[in-house]
Formats: C-alpha cells, sequence, structure tokens
C-alpha cells in the first residue's frame, strides 16, 4: 500500500471528455472544478473572477448603484442572430442601460440539464464572452446547478448585473408627460419573430435574425445629446405595446402612435400577416423606447441615427393628455385602434 | 375565421403523395399544400390559409378593382367638391 | 407583399370612406359574419371611419367564439389523457372551458402543441407512433379543406394513432338562423371572402331573395371591406337586395370544385350547437362513417361529458347582434379577457373582447374613440 499516493491517482475514465453534461458538473467537486478551470475562466477572464472567491470583490464607484437581474429561459437555445448567452448578457446590460446606469459587472448562473452536449455549453459561454466584451463589462462571479435530465430545457441563465447611475439622471415610466415625443431605437418584432421561425411546429425560412445587442453605447450617447431625455425602456416580453401601454398607466397619459411612423422590416411584417400578430406585441431584444420632450425630439433620433444600434430610430408618436393609461394607434387608411396590453404569449391565429 | 394570405409558388413538389409548394409571403417562406389547385404553377399568387392554398389570385381582377377605387369620386372633382369632408376620424 | 400593400393604400381609402358618406341618407346595421373581418375592421379602425348611420354588427363566424363549452370540455379531457399529443390552433389555448383553458390543461401536465396547419398534427403522429395525435379540427368552410386532407393523408399513410375531434360550422345556416329570428335587426351582410373562395356563393342568391337582403361577398383588406360597406349601402339605400362579389380576385361563384370534392368525401352535414346560440339545423360536418376511424370522440370515452354554458354570458345575443356587449350585466364585472365566462371576451377579434377594449376610451352610444392629439410623424 506505501507505494499508493492517492493524490497522484487518476481515474482512468478521461473526466474532461465528457461529450455531454452530468449531474457531477454541478456537485461542487472535481468536475465542478474542471468546468470552472477549463470553460468559464478562459472565457470570461477578469481579475475580480480569477480571485474565486465566494464574493467578488470590486473597488467603489462613482454614482448611485443600479442593480437587476433576470432568468433566461428560451427555446430552441442557439436560434438565427443568436443564443441564450449574448441574450442573457445584452437583456441584462439593457436593463441597466435604460435605467440610465453605466453597466459594470455581471454574474452569471447556469441551471444545465443533464445530457446538455458540453459543445453547446461552450459555445453559450463563449457568446456570453463576447457580448460582455462587446458590451464592456465584466462577469465577476457566477454558478453552476445541473438539473436531471427531464427537469429543464437544456441550460437555463440568470443574470444579474451592477451599474453606476451619474449624478442629477433620472428616467422612469412615471415621467412621460403630454406633449412629449414617443421614439424606437429601430425596427421592431425582429427577435420574437426570429425565435418561432425555428419553434418546432411553426418553422419557415426566413432570412430575419435576432436583433439582441447591447445598448449601453446608444444610450450614452442619447444621454449626452439630449440630457432631458424623461423615459427609456427597451421592449423586450410583450413587445412595444406592453412597454407603451405600462407608460400611460404609470405616467397617467395617452399615448397615441402612428403605424406608418413605425419602423418594421418587410420580412418581419410578412411573417405577422402570416401567423396573424401584430409587430407592436413581438418581443424585441436589441431595442429601446424613450419619451423626450418635443423640443429635444430631432436632436434625439439624430444623435441615435449616428450609433449602429439606432440607425433606424424613429418619432413614433406623442403623448397626450386624453384617454389616460391608453395607446391608440392611427392605422394606415386613417382610421385608430387601441392598442391594448398583451395577455400572455403571442399564438399564431387562423381567424 | 380564416386568416389567410397572398403568397407567390416559388416550387412545386410530390411529399407523400400529395401535391406541395414553396410559397414565399413577401419573403418569408413556407410549404403549402397545393392538392386542391392542380392547375397552379410556379409565379402565380396563392391565397393560402393553415397551410393550404385555396384559390388562385386573378391579377387582372385585382387591378381592375382597383382602377374602380381610383376612379371614384372623379365625377364629383369635374362638378366640385365632394359634400363630405374625407377620411377624417372624428 | 403584393395583393396587401396595395389594399391598404390611404388615399383609396379615403375615397371608398367618402362614397360612403354621400351615399348613406339613414341608418343601417350591416353585419360582417366572418370574425377575420371583424378582426380587420378593429385592427385598421375601419368602424372609426365610417358616418355614424353605419353600425357594423360583428357576427358568429369565429370558431373560436362558437364551439361549445361541450366540445371544449371534450378537447380538454382527451387533451389531459395520458401518451395523447393534442394538436391546436393557437387560437383555441385561452377559450375557456368549465375549468380552464387549454394553458392551464397543459400546466397539469397534457402535451398541448400549437400547430399552423393540420398536416403538421399529422407529420407528429408519424413521428411518434406510440403515442395518440389528436387534432382540434375547428372552424368554417374556409378551414375545413385543410382538416379534411389531414384526414384523407393520415388514412392514405395507415396511421391508427391518428383523430379529429371534429366542430365544423357552416355559415349558410348561420346567416339564415340570424335572418329567421324574430329580434333579428342585421339589414345587410357582408359575406366572408374566404369562405365562399372554398364553397362559392352559389347559394346566397337564394337567401337574400327570401329574407329581402343585400349579400356582398368580401374580402379581408381595409379596402376590400370599405368596398363591401359601400355596396351594401348602395344596395340598402336603392332598396335593392341582389348578391354581389366584392372579392372577385379570389372569389368565383363556384368556388374550389377540387376542395368541395374532398369535403364532400369525407365530411357530411349535421345538426351542431353553435355556443351562446343554441342548436343549429345542417349547421356543421362530421365525419363520414367511412372516416369514422378519424373520429377523436368515437375513440376516446368522452360521451358522458355534458356541460352547461355559464348562465350570466350573453355572448349569444351579442353573436346574433341584438345585444351590444356593454349592455350585459357581466361586462366588465364577472366577465373580463383575463377571466372570460364566454369566448367573445377572449377571442382577438370576440365583439366583447373588442369593447372591453375600447371601453374607457370609446364613447359607447357612438363606439368612437375620443379625439386625442395628432402624431408628429417626420418623414
Amino acid at each position: 500500500m506505501s507505494g499508493v499516493n492517492p493524490d497522484n491517482w487518476t481515474c482512468p475514465l478521461p473526466l474532461r471528455d465528457y461529450p455531454n453534461v452530468v449531474l457531477g458538473h454541478g456537485g461542487g467537486g472535481k468536475l465542478s472544478a474542471e468546468l470552472v478551470e477549463h470553460l468559464f475562466l478562459p472565457a470570461f477572464r477578469n481579475d475580480a473572477l480569477a480571485a474565486l472567491g465566494d464574493a467578488a470583490i470590486v473597488p467603489p464607484v462613482a454614482g448611485r448603484l443600479a442593480l437587476t437581474t433576470d432568468c433566461y429561459v428560451v427555446r430552441p437555445l442557439f436560434f438565427p442572430g443568436g443564443c441564450i448567452g449574448d441574450l442573457a448578457v445584452n437583456g441584462t446590460v439593457n436593463d441597466l442601460a435604460v435605467s440610465g446606469a453605466r453597466p459594470l459587472y455581471l454574474t452569471a448562473g447556469f441551471i444545465l440539464e443533464e445530457g446538455l452536449p458540453l459543445a453547446a455549453l461552450g459555445d453559450i459561454v463563449a457568446r456570453m464572452a463576447a457580448a460582455a466584451r462587446a458590451a464592456g463589462v465584466a462577469i465577476v462571479t457566477g454558478d453552476t446547478k445541473v438539473v436531471e435530465r427531464g427537469h429543464g430545457d437544456g441550460c437555463f441563465v440568470t443574470t444579474a448585473g451592477v451599474g453606476a447611475v451619474p449624478d442629477g439622471l433620472t428616467l422612469g415610466p412615471e415621467r412621460a408627460r403630454p406633449g412629449d415625443a414617443v421614439v424606437v431605437s429601430g425596427a421592431i418584432g425582429n427577435h420574437g419573430i426570429a425565435i418561432m421561425s425555428v419553434r418546432e411546429g411553426l418553422e419557415f425560412e426566413t432570412i430575419i435574425a435576432s436583433d439582441t445587442a447591447p445598448l449601453n453605447g446608444l444610450v450614452n450617447e442619447m444621454l449626452a445629446a439630449c440630457p432631458n431625455v424623461r423615459v427609456m425602456r427597451d421592449p423586450t416580453r410583450g413587445g412595444v405595446a406592453a412597454t407603451l401601454n405600462e407608460i400611460a398607466g404609470r405616467s397617467k397619459v395617452g399615448i397615441e402612435i402612428d403605424e406608418a411612423c413605425l419602423p418594421i422590416d418587410p420580412q418581419v411584417w410578412a411573417a405577422c400577416e402570416l401567423l396573424g400578430l401584430d409587430p407592436l406585441m413581438v418581443a424585441n431584444e436589441g431595442k429601446l423606447v424613450a419619451v423626450v420632450p418635443p423640443s429635444d425630439a430631432d436632436r434625439l433620433v439624430a444623435a441615435m441615427r449616428e450609433h449602429p444600434f439606432g440607425a433606424r430610430a424613429a418619432v413614433i408618436g406623442t403623448v397626450s393628455d386624453q384617454h389616460a393609461g391608453m395607446v391608440v394607434a392611427r392605422t394606415a387608411v386613417g382610421g385608430r385602434r387601441v392598442v391594448t396590453l398583451p395577455v400572455g404569449e403571442q399564438l399564431p391565429r387562423i381567424c | 375565421m380564416c386568416l389567410a394570405v397572398p403568397g407567390q409558388v416559388l416550387s412545386v413538389f410530390e411529399a407523400d403523395g400529395a401535391r406541395m409548394g414553396k410559397v414565399s409571403f413577401g419573403g418569408v417562406v413556407k410549404d403549402v399544400c397545393l392538392a386542391y389547385l392542380p392547375d397552379i404553377s410556379v409565379g402565380d399568387y396563392t391565397i393560402v390559409h393553415v397551410g393550404f392554398a385555396l384559390s388562385k389570385i386573378d391579377e387582372a381582377t385585382a387591378l381592375e378593382t382597383l382602377r374602380t377605387f381610383a376612379d371614384l369620386g372623379l365625377l364629383d372633382e369635374e362638378f366640385g367638391p365632394p359634400p363630405a369632408p374625407a377620411g377624417a376620424a372624428p | 407583399m403584393k395583393y396587401l400593400t396595395e389594399f391598404r393604400d390611404g388615399e383609396l381609402a379615403r375615397k371608398l370612406v367618402a362614397e360612403i358618406r354621400s351615399a348613406v341618407t339613414r341608418s343601417w346595421a350591416i353585419m360582417e359574419v366572418c370574425g377575420g373581418q371583424t378582426h380587420s375592421i378593429i385592427r385598421n379602425g375601419i368602424d372609426q371611419l365610417l358616418p355614424p348611420e353605419v353600425e357594423l354588427v360583428h357576427g358568429p363566424g369565429c370558431p373560436v367564439c362558437v364551439t361549445p363549452v361541450e366540445l371544449i370540455d371534450k378537447a380538454h379531457a382527451i387533451a389531459a389523457a395520458p401518451g395523447v399529443i393534442f394538436c391546436s390552433f393557437g387560437d383555441m389555448l385561452r377559450v375557456p372551458g368549465t375549468a380552464g383553458d387549454l394553458f392551464q390543461v397543459k400546466g397539469r401536465g397534457g402535451d398541448v402543441r400549437v400547430v399552423y396547419s393540420p398536416l403538421d398534427a399529422v407529420k407528429l403522429a408519424r413521428e411518434n407512433p406510440t403515442r395518440e395525435v389528436v387534432f382540434f379540427g375547428i372552424g368554417f368552410e374556409t378551414t375545413a379543406p385543410a382538416n379534411a386532407m389531414a384526414v384523407v393523408q393520415a388514412q392514405r399513410l395507415g396511421l391508427s394513432n391518428f383523430s379529429v375531434l371534429v366542430s365544423h360550422v357552416l355559415v349558410p345556416p348561420a346567416i339564415e338562423a340570424i335572418l329567421g329570428s324574430p329580434a333579428n335587426r342585421v339589414q345587410a351582410f357582408l359575406a366572408a371572402g374566404h369562405v365562399c373562395c372554398v364553397m362559392g356563393y352559389h347559394q346566397y342568391p337564394a337567401l337574400a331573395e327570401r329574407f329581402r337582403v343585400p349579400i356582398v361577398v368580401t374580402g379581408f383588406e381595409p379596402l376590400d371591406l370599405l368596398d363591401g360597406i359601400r355596396r351594401a349601402v348602395l344596395q340598402l339605400e336603392a332598396g335593392t337586395a341582389t348578391v354581389e362579389n366584392a372579392y372577385p380576385r379570389v372569389v368565383t361563384f363556384e368556388g374550389n370544385r377540387p376542395a368541395q370534392a374532398v369535403l364532400a368525401d369525407v365530411f357530411e352535414e349535421t345538426d351542431r350547437a353553435w355556443r351562446g346560440i343554441g342548436v343549429i339545423p345542417r349547421s356543421g360536418w362530421r365525419l363520414r362513417a367511412a372516416y369514422r376511424a378519424f373520429d377523436a370522440e368515437a375513440r376516446f370515452d368522452v360521451s358522458g361529458i355534458r356541460s352547461v354554458e355559464p348562465a350570466a354570458c350573453r355572448s349569444g345575443e351579442v353573436l346574433r347582434g341584438t345585444l351590444k356587449p356593454h349592455q350585459c350585466a357581466a361586462f366588465g364585472k364577472e366577465c373580463t379577457p383575463r377571466a372570460p365566462l364566454g369566448a367573445t371576451m377572449v377571442s382577438s377579434e370576440g365583439a366583447c373582447a373588442a369593447y372591453y377594449n375600447y371601453g374607457r376610451l370609446v364613447d359607447l352610444g357612438t363606439g368612437r374613440i375620443g379625439s386625442a392629439g395628432a402624431v408628429a410623424c417626420p418623414a
């Protein structure tokens, strides 16, 4: 027995070559450590993460702190234009950005389903890292758990984000005033339609890709050009319709938009016709809605159009003192309709 | 009932003994059953409901309909303004 | 998109509206039978463009709205059965049965899937030979050819694990029932263009003549709807009652003969209960005996399910055009889009949902949206 040193003993199974996630990857033991060492650390590389403490410790920041968290579930995990990884980074970066915060640090929690190919996880993590670099944020701490097969959808990701809000800046959905202009940063509905195009039972061929993108750079340009912006929101689930209804409700104002002013890609529009959807209710992942005083609207839109993520920015409507709490759209033929808050998931309809 | 959308037939093929086709709806392409339109061919436009082509769209008739609309009110314009302001929501 | 964009032109819409305004001299009630047309009218704000004399009555042509509770309950029972993959159009998922909707069945473990086409359900049956795949075959004459072909296809492929819960309803008997009712107030009909695309419109001249009512076959785009309304108004003002085709680029007098042949092979007429309205004789289709093997009602023992519609729900009167949604005592109280008593409150084109969504804003007397500032829309 004296010749056996347990520290040098190696398992005959090539653990690192597991092609799929197994329960042990979330067990806190050697498999977990390998995942951290070979997957997460090289991808997310930064000092705070490298310390591998129970908490990431970061330098003090100037301004008020903004904190947000979001859970990401999407099927399929990979879709035209992105995957759950970049979605999880951009979504949290955008929640901070539209709150007026400069995004600084993210955390990442993974719930993996037994059987997920490690190559897929590697791809998701690589794309998260790329998205974090593009947004200029660091992923400083994280956690991984594994659930049994059948108890998850491959991979769920939760990210939390910390950002700093400069003194003197306040944005909020309750700040819209009658007369204000309503601005959208670009073509709407791309993310939701891209996901639907690859959903089982609905598949259709299209060039539409998700618009997932970090908006903090665009927001910087907007606030520099127009410090008086009153409201910014990113219209994700529920689409622009849900966001406008929220602003109308919280600000106790009416909102009137003109459908002819809405930027919509032709194929998104066509897919909406085919499935009977309202593009206003389809999800976006790289767009924002802003409300500004009327005198600032042109300057704001001009500044947004200078930025690649705001190239198709447009004024889509105005805030009104009529019909408080409601959103009304002027239609292409000159009629008017109420844009309601979507009840739930968007479903294709036959009638 | 009955959301049906116009699309253009891009190709025709056979699947499980049924006549099928790829149909483009403004660039969005779906497989559509053409069994009910034995005469339709590539390039034609059809109305599609729940994955089935139901009617070939008659281009000449469509243009004629639009021309009729465009000609509406021309008589009024010749003899004076129409009696009510058009189009304005109250 | 060709054939859509041109028929949404604002300038031509204004011309059609001007024609309607100059033609109308008194009040008329015109019913658009089809729920898809109701949807387009609300979606495009066409009701807001019409002169106050023209009242649009939203008809019973929404399969979601008229499928009886009992059949919804049977669907839910089948969907909850072990081993079943239950396929439905997206429209039916939120329709309330006696105990919740299909989302809730799914939440309790049912395998409920949304499909775009009935052929997708056939495909699922092929791919899952050990599972029972059931398709919820609702719809009017437009959807029936697709559902019939799914059955034909399943038979051709020898699929023993595929069945259809059939709930087909037919337009002409519904129009006849509305016109024959002593409470009827509808004076002209916009016939559903896509139903006529399949069936033609040879059934309508007899109805127009017997009830002295103009019937205009109408399409779904804003210009189509405005033209249908214009032609109906012109007939009403002139006192004529004929059948016109305002959707000739799609609809012919005979309709789609190959589709009619398959329909006749697969389906036979039957009496059908319409939610809120009751049984209308010979107003539906069921599978013929030769295809009974594909009848989900026979395959799953659901004959014992007997359901009663909520007593407070007066959707039948709404669907017949004799009651306005907001005149119902339950409207906005026991019955809202989130907790609907009847399908007219849940369906996107349901008259009650439309009224509810407009309610805080619309003058319920006139049905018109209150005024608001104009939108600044720079080019």
